[in-house]
């Protein structure tokens, strides 16, 4: 294994983790609003406040921790992402900064609980990965001109693309399906019959949508990226196996039954699903200018941030474990049994 | 044109950012240590005050925390969009630290969640308090490993430049530049100090305000000690500085003191205005600039005159460098006072005017901070990373930052009044009367 396969590895194994604990951060703000829009509110309102304000900024670190790593391990990503993102990525820090105000004013603080904070907050859960998302889609290759040199991001090719708009549909479908698994479980563990009822509804609700565009979008691939779509057909198996997995979570919540194990073979297909595209995207990090070898930083750094990582990792993990312990695994708290907040 | 405005757009953006940013990480580094305090002193006294000071503050605090993530991941992201070409160089060089910080930052939300979320959950005191440990390690390694990025900037080593490449790269050596032993210890003291000054103006607001509860006094008097302490910590640190900036980034101190001529004896020059090279209506001390930068008044201080035109930095960072030092003198000065007067009785200390100074000391500390900060990043100019890349050529080329200025302004006005309104209202509908009637009650239903 070289050096540069384990730093994109780790990177993507973090983006992976992001993008799961993030989904279930802002497909729970979506509900929320939307049971506020259709006076269902105080069902979820009491599930989503315990569970997601204490660790909401650490899901906001795994996304820190994704552009400063890859910035670390493949500098030049810096050049092409940095300067063509500038828009994208800041309409997203804005859609972020409406979530962590959120936390702030209105579930820390003095509760303000505003209709129109709710809203925002919710919409903002959709529009965040809807942000995000055409990242992948310029990975493919054909938005970035090089002028000069520079790289500059075609909007009008990007937002003709159907393969665009294709993930766009997926990372919000995916969002609310991924959300509503996990709520499914966490209100079970909750004993709130009444919400557990109505996340389940929507979990079923967003499951097909998720299997469809994911599916759309290996064909879309065929004519945008030949040499991509051809690289995903030889790792099939892994996309079968995702399949049979997401065929489990379904039957499982459809069925009422064991909804923990049904959040865990929905991991099991977003991981299998996710490692089998970014398998089949390597070595390129944007097609075709931009390879994980001939972006990557010097031997010296990448031994350093290896390194780092695995101490990190030695400090973080046994916090993390105390983190869930206490806010994912406790039945008191998790009952809203014990209210101990500052 | 356009070049060489997107890195004046960049600059204004990155500006407007981090001066914000750093309000909300001063904050986030120094009061963890505060809470800490308040905390420790409430077990071993076993008063009941004092965990209640802890307490309310911790609510507070993770308010601000919560924005300084938006803010903080505003900036880690702008770093890269504004000033790609410089990230690229020095993501092959400096990356390590920037890696370690948001590890430290990791850790140190978990234990805040947690920490928040379990007051009165463990039947030891104790063990809630040793919650904060990791808290408050976690916020100052934060904060030292993105100095330590900061430090490398002003003063880069660990790799070398051959035919354009990067060739040699030490991650460590760049980690441990000469900037950052003062850099580090500046940032933090700083942090505390202006930490405790902003608590103090808080204590001393309600105070004025008709609350006469021995618990504002307690809060007070506590506050101002640790301001006091950290203050002089501060103005040591402050000399050791300028020993560092004579050293290796003499054109930074030159210009800051409108140092033109190379020469010994040198006069410190305060406020006034420039007249060619002539200050006008300045106060003079002598033989203190050669004090500053060496120890003794006959120690050479190199001035502008050594440098070549282009690379000066603006002659302007006079006023900035003169506000930050002012402030900070008349605050360890002013805390002295409050601290000999309050234990020795003198009753000046409890007077209305005492009390309004003592409410602009928490403003004023942080307007140090924003000067300081500027005074450092101005001082840099014309250089990112000094004798090896220029400002402008770090910059974006993409055409629309100033689109993106108009946004983020926008963002950080309402961030910034929404801060106040809900910490004002969170505080005015709790007051820490009703709240001590309560645990009181609870307690009596106890026994």
């Amino acid at each position: 294994m070289t050096l540069e396969i384990i730093g994109i590895s780790v990177l993507w194994l973090f983006l992976f983790l992001y993008v799961i604990v993030a989904s279930i951060d802002f497909g729970a703000g979506f509900f929320n609003a939307y049971s506020a829009f259709s006076d269902k509110q105080h069902i979820l309102t009491g599930i989503i406040q315990r569970y997601l304000s204490p660790v909401w900024e650490v899901t906001n670190v795994f996304f820190v921790f994704f552009f400063v790593g890859i910035i670390g391990f493949f500098p030049q990503t810096a050049f092409y992402y940095g300067t063509t993102l500038l828009v994208p990525a800041s309409i997203a820090l804005i859609l972020l900064a409406v979530r962590g105000s959120y936390y702030a004013f209105a579930t820390y603080g003095a509760k303000i609980n505003h209709r129109g904070y709710i809203y925002m907050y919710g919409l903002s859960g959709l529009m965040l990965p809807a942000a995000l998302s055409p990242v992948l889609a310029i990975s493919e290759g054909g938005f970035m001109r090089l002028e000069g040199g520079q790289p500059s991001l075609d909007y009008w090719a990007l937002f003709t693309s159907p393969l665009m708009w294709s993930i766009v549909v997926l990372s919000i479908a995916a969002v609310l399906y991924i959300s509503a698994v996990f709520l499914t479980w966490y209100a079970h563990k909750a004993g709130d019959a009444k919400a557990t009822q109505l996340v389940r509804k929507y979990a079923l609700v967003w499951a097909g949508p998720t299997i469809i565009t994911a599916t759309g979008i290996i064909f879309e691939l065929r004519g945008h990226n030949p040499e991509h779509y051809a690289s995903l057909l030889d790792l099939w198996w892994m996309f079968a196996l995702s399949f049979l997995l997401f065929l489990g979570t379904v039957f499982l919540i459809w069925k009422k039954r064991n909804y923990g194990l049904a959040f865990i073979l929905l991991v099991g297909q977003f991981f299998t699903a996710f490692f089998a595209y970014g398998a089949s995207h390597y070595p390129y990090l944007l097609y075709p200018h931009l390879t994980i070898y001939d972006s990557f930083t010097n031997e010296s750094m990448a031994i350093a941030l290896i390194i780092a990582f695995i101490a990190g990792l030695g400090l973080l993990l046994p916090s993390l474990y105390l983190l869930f312990r206490l806010f994912l695994f406790d039945k008191d708290y998790v009952k809203g049994k014990s209210d101990y907040h500052a | 044109m356009g070049f060489e405005d997107t890195a004046l757009m960049s600059r204004i953006l990155t500006l407007m950012t981090l001066s914000f940013h750093i309000i909300y990480a001063t904050i986030g580094v120094g009061v963890p240590l505060m809470i800490m305090i308040a905390q420790w002193v409430g077990i071993r006294k076993n008063d009941e005050h004092y965990i209640l000071l802890a307490r309310r503050w911790a609510r507070g605090f993770v308010i601000t925390v919560a924005v300084g993530v938006v803010t903080g991941t505003a900036i880690g992201l702008q770093l890269s969009l504004l000033w790609p070409n410089f990230m690229q160089m020095a993501g092959n060089v400096i990356a390590l630290p920037l890696f370690m910080e948001v590890f430290a930052f990791f850790f140190e939300a978990i234990f805040l969640g947690i920490y928040l979320y379990t007051w009165d959950r463990f039947e030891d005191q104790r063990k809630h308090f040793l919650l904060l440990v990791p808290v408050a390690l976690g916020a100052a390694a934060s904060s030292v490993f993105i100095t330590i990025v900061n430090s490398f900037m002003n003063a880069p080593q660990g790799f070398d430049v051959l035919n354009g490449e990067l060739v040699n790269v030490s991650p460590l050596l760049a980690m441990f530049s000469p900037a950052v032993p003062t850099k580090v210890a500046h940032v933090l003291s700083t942090a505390f100090m202006t930490s405790a000054f902003v608590l103090a103006s808080i204590a001393a607001f309600r105070l004025l305000r008709g609350s006469n509860h021995i618990y504002h006094k307690k809060a007070l008097f506590l506050t101002m000690k640790l301001a006091l302490v950290f203050s002089v910590a501060t103005a040591i640190i402050g000399d050791f500085s300028g020993k560092y900036l004579a050293e290796y980034q003499p054109e930074k101190l030159a210009a800051a003191e409108w140092h033109f001529e190379t020469g010994s004896e040198a006069e410190l020059v305060l406020f006034g205005v420039l007249d060619g090279e002539e200050p006008k209506y300045a106060i003079r001390i002598p033989y203190a600039l050669s004090i500053l930068a060496h120890g003794v008044p006959s120690g050479e201080v190199i001035g502008l005159n050594d440098f070549p035109e282009d690379e000066i930095p603006p002659l302007w960072i006079h006023y900035l460098f003169d506000t930050m030092v002012t402030l900070g003198m008349w605050l360890a000065f002013f805390s002295f006072v409050y601290v000999v007067g309050a234990w020795r009785g003198w009753s000046i200390v409890t007077r209305k005017w005492f009390r309004w100074l003592t409410v602009l000391s928490g403003p004023l500390a942080m307007l140090a901070i924003q000067a300081g900060w500027w005074f450092t990043e101005v001082g840099r100019q014309p250089w990112i990373l000094r004798g090896y890349m220029k400002t402008s050529e770090g910059a974006t080329t993409s055409g629309q930052v100033d689109l993106m200025i108009v946004l983020f302004a926008g963002l950080y006005v309402i961030l910034g009044i929404g801060t106040v309104v809900v910490l004002s209202r969170m505080y005015k509908r709790n007051p820490v009367e009703k709240e001590l009637a309560q645990r009181e009650s609870v307690k009596g239903g106890e026994e």
